[in-house]
């Protein structure tokens, strides 16, 4: 017995409705937040995150109201991002029933925000999103960069020395995205996962990527991750929670059932 | 089951979650979220929830006289639940913010997890916070386990965690074994999130509401 593995659905939400896009293209819709929530819920998800990805303010307003729907009924943590830029939105989004929230790009503009965001509401809601992508060549030593805007700019900041710099200012767990998996069902980068989880003390949730069962299982096992995130395996109904669950555990992971 | 329940409000964190907990195991009942005295004194049970540093903790409550309160709770014998920051604040002492006196209910010390404290069998470094779901062995019968089997997962978010002593119903290992849960009269307090912790929190809260502190 130890503490186990978090399996953690992501919802990609645009405009009140969950979507998925293969690399944040090509985007499918997957249904009702509110709905897709409480069937995670009822699976027994450890978790569930939300990740805002509308472009809109009706789209934001939007978020906070579901929140607040599904944080009526749901009784296990979650986790709101996107488009969090500044103390109020977090004070907004924890009001409307998040525990977590998710700072991204906000925190590439304005370091110091994470540390207020620490200070003010305590490590252990504020979660660094991390957006990485390879840069380094074949036959080079590995190297992530950070990526914004979906992926299409390079920020030049190397990601593990961010995830570095990022908990030390008080982020009390890392989401951490590889570009180059995200909606490839090709598994996440473990190289990369394995880097920030040994150079991290908090937890650091592996996510992009996932296609499969094992994927989940070398997110764990070889990238070292404290949780694992997907998103379309669950969606579209190709695999429940529990028969995760029980895949991790026949691997010898702790789950909780 | 309860019908008057006091959530007390230092200003610490998002009262929300509780209050939406209780509001869910006891549809019925009236929920305050307070730190008046007297509303608190005439409740049938209180809840002390808690979130962030202890050092704002313990100075909002000396502050906003929540330590009298509480003490005044304990002495009338209404059943009162310590939730996370709730229950470092009834030990004696914590370590964290550099040493703060707490409340000294349950007597021991705070300490901070270590990250180079390696559990054993596991090569990897042991991460801090202690986020997630994790054992609760239960050591003692106590009422607010009915229903719920030794070992049961729960919801687990800190960095300081309070040390074993005479008065633990629950413990935990993460690194050291801890105190997940202690009771002392018509006191019990929680380290983990009953109110995240699905249905064996949500059991765990009913039980607490069912509980006449006896």
């Amino acid at each position: 017995m130890a503490l186990a593995k978090r399996i953690i659905p992501c919802l990609d939400v645009d405009n009140g409705r969950v979507v998925k896009g293969v690399q944040f293209v090509d985007i499918r819709d997957a249904g009702d937040p509110v709905e897709v929530a409480k069937r995670y819920n009822e699976q027994g998800a450890d978790e569930i995150t939300f990740l805002d990805i509308s472009a809109t303010h009706e789209g934001r307003d939007t978020m906070v109201h579901m929140v607040e729907q599904i944080a009526k009924e749901i009784f296990i943590p979650l986790t709101v991002g996107g488009g969090i830029r500044k103390v109020e939105d977090i004070r907004t989004m924890l009001n409307a029933g998040a525990d977590k929230v998710g700072i991204n790009s906000a925190a590439i503009t304005n370091p110091e925000f994470v540390k207020e965001a620490a200070e003010k509401f305590g490590s252990q809601c504020i979660v660094i999103a991390i957006d990485a992508k390879k840069v380094s060549g074949e036959g080079e030593a590995n190297r992530w960069e950070i990526f914004t805007h979906g992926g299409r700019k390079a920020t030049g900041i190397d990601a593990v020395e961010w995830a570095i710099k990022m908990t030390q200012y008080g982020a009390g767990e890392v989401l951490l995205t590889s570009m180059d998996g995200d909606g490839t069902k090709a598994g996440y980068d473990l190289e990369l996962t394995r880097a920030v989880s040994e150079a991290v003390q908090v937890p650091v949730i592996a996510s992009g990527g996932v296609g499969n069962l094992q994927h989940l299982v070398d997110g764990v096992v070889e990238g070292m991750a404290d949780a694992v995130l997907a998103a379309s395996i669950f969606h579209f109904g190709e695999f429940s929670v529990p028969q995760a669950k029980a895949f991790m555990a026949e691997a010898g992971i702790e789950v909780r059932f | 089951m309860s019908k008057n329940i006091a959530i007390i409000d230092y200003g610490m964190g998002n009262l929300h979650s509780v209050a939406s907990a209780v509001e869910h195991v006891c549809p019925d009942s009236q929920i305050n979220i307070t730190a008046d005295a007297k509303i608190i004194l005439e409740a049938d049970h209180v809840i002390l929830p808690g979130v962030g540093a202890i050092r704002d903790c313990m100075h909002e409550i000396r502050r906003l006289k929540v330590d009298e309160t509480v003490q005044q709770v304990i002495k009338q014998k209404q059943p009162l639940l310590g939730v996370c920051v709730g229950m470092q604040a009834l030990m004696t002492h914590s370590e964290e913010n550099g040493g703060i006196e707490c409340l000294n209910y349950f007597p021991g010390e705070v300490k901070l997890f270590q990250g180079d404290q390696f559990t054993p069998g596991h090569a990897e470094h042991l991460k801090v916070p202690h986020m997630g779901w994790n054992n609760v062995e239960q050591l003692v019968n106590h009422a607010v386990f009915h229903g719920i089997a030794s070992d049961t997962r729960f919801y687990f978010v800190h960095s300081f965690y309070a040390q074993m002593n005479e008065h633990a119903i629950g413990a935990c290992e993460y690194g050291p074994k801890f105190a997940a849960m202690l009771a002392k009269d018509n006191v019990v307090a929680v380290q983990f999130h009953p109110e995240k912790s699905h249905q064996a929190g949500l059991r765990l809260i009913r039980n607490f509401l069912n509980w006449d502190g006896q």
